[in-house]
Formats: structure tokens, sequence, C-alpha cells
């Protein structure tokens, strides 16, 4: 009985969704910038699914594409990032996204 | 088996997203990140993505990951972060609201627009036993053949990230130092 239900591509879709504001949520509750950092990976990951998903409801490769070319634009955007935090850390101690208030010399 | 496969992926991508957002060390939340890379790959696989999955496992979960860790080790930043603070008054029920709002904007979205998703691609290769790389296949086809002005910018777009990353992070000498 249990054993005939068969996840749907909706399932996926809400999964996504759910990943999504938690990420969202993360961003905007952390104060750690890698924490912050991690909490976009979530939401691009969340991206991710859904369009993995939806590239096997629409039956089209280019989902998968397109998932390829976020892949390789988030490493871009987390070594950039990873950058920056190493360049202020390096600064001040500060650790939290508080303590760079204010941004000025 | 299906629903098994999707209920423990479901289970460690909630799990390890949950983890992210609530563990106060930047280790363990680095660790659950890699649990949520996991069971994403779990589904990618289970919607026939093979070669997303292995770079999902290998990129993610194998560069980026690694490349967290290692800057929390480097600048010394895994001692646990007191969570319990809130700094901005009504910030965490504000936060909550809108990832709440988010989340139901878009399940509300995806119901009702559930009847639209109805295929009409050129098709998927599916990996079987005698067509084993039809996926990254048909993916290859697609890259460098539709997508190759994408995909060529693309290495324009990691060497600017390599370039600018070296001038970030490099120690500027002082001019009397530098003679």
């Amino acid at each position: 009985m249990i054993a005939a239900i068969q996840p749907t591509n909706t399932w996926y879709l809400i999964l996504a969704a759910v990943l999504f504001g938690i990420g969202t949520f993360g961003v905007m509750v952390r104060r750690n910038p890698l924490v912050m950092f991690m909490c976009i990976e979530l939401m691009l990951n969340a991206v991710n699914l859904t369009f993995v998903t939806l590239a096997t409801a629409i039956n089209d490769i280019n989902g998968q594409v397109v998932v390829f070319f976020v892949m390789v634009v988030a490493a871009a955007e987390v070594v950039v990032g990873l950058g920056i935090v190493v360049a202020i850390m390096r600064r001040r101690n500060g650790v939290t996204a508080d303590d760079l208030t204010a941004l000025k010399g | 088996m299906e629903l098994v496969v999707f209920v423990l992926a479901a289970a460690m991508v909630l799990g390890g997203a949950l983890g992210v957002i609530t563990r106060s060390n930047p280790v363990h939340a680095a660790l659950s990140l890699v649990l949520t890379l996991f069971g994403i790959a779990v589904m990618f696989v289970s919607h026939n993505a093979h070669f997303l999955a292995a770079v999902q496992v290998i990129v993610y979960a194998g560069a980026i990951v690694v490349l967290f860790l290692f800057v929390i080790m480097l600048l010394g930043v895994d001692k646990a972060e007191d969570i319990n603070i809130e700094p901005i008054t009504v910030q965490r029920p504000l936060a909550a609201v809108i990832g709440v709002g988010i989340m139901g904007i878009i399940i509300a979205a995806i119901v009702v627009a559930d009847d639209v998703l109805v295929e009409r691609g050129a098709g998927l290769a599916s990996t079987t036993v005698d067509n084993p790389d039809g996926n990254i296949r048909q993916l290859a086809r697609s890259i460098f053949s539709d997508n190759v002005f994408a995909f060529e910018l693309t290495s324009v777009l990691l060497l600017v990230a390599v370039v600018g990353t070296i001038l970030m992070a490099r120690r500027v000498k002082s001019n009397g130092a530098g003679k």
C-alpha cells in the first residue's frame, strides 16, 4: 500500500522551496559571514534541485545544463567571497557581520 | 522503493539545512552542509542526472566545503558563537516571517501551476545498462553546441575570480619592507 506511493515532481519542488526558505532565514539571522555563505549555498542548491526536477518534468536537458553553469558560478562566488572574508579578518579581529557596521578605514 | 529513497534523502537535506542554521560552531555547520549536499546528490540520481550528482559530490562536498573548512581553520574562528544573542530586537521573528512567506509563495505557485508541467522538451536520455553514458553524452552535446558561448564565458569568469582573489588575499608590503 505505502510502497505504491511514488514521489511526484511536486514533492521535489516543495522540498526545494522549503530548503530555500531555510536558507533565506539563515542568511538573515546568522551573524558569522562564513555561515551566511553556507546559507547562500543552501539556497543555490534548492534552486539546482528545482532546475533538475523541472528538467525531468518537461523532459528537456537544458535544465541540467543550467545547473552545471550554476555550479561553476557558485564555485567562483565562494572563492571571491572567502577571499573578501580573509582580507577583512586579517585587518580586524571581529568575526561577526555586526563588527562591520562602520565600513571605513 | 523510490519513496524510501525520497524520504531518506529529504531527511538528510532538511536535517543538514537545519544544522547549518542552528549549530553555533561554524565547523559543525560546514559538516551539516555536507549532509545537505549529499542528500541533493541522491535526488539528482533519482532524477537520472548522474553527471550532475557526481559533480555535486566532487565540486560542492569536495571543493567548496573543504574551502570553507580551510578558511575557518585559517582564521581561527572555529569557536562557538553565542547564537542566543539577538542583536536587533525583532530580527528573528521578522526573518522567520519572511522565510516562511517566501516558502509559502513558492509552494503556492508550485501547487497552482502543477497542471502546467507537461512534457514539451526534446527528451532526456536515461542511463541504462545498454546506454551507460546517455546522460553525460546528452549534457555534453548541449553544452558544447547550443551553450558553447556561455561555456567559454565561464572560463573568463573563473580566471577573473582566481586573479581577483589572489590580488585581494595578497599581503601588501609596506614601502620600507619591500626594498
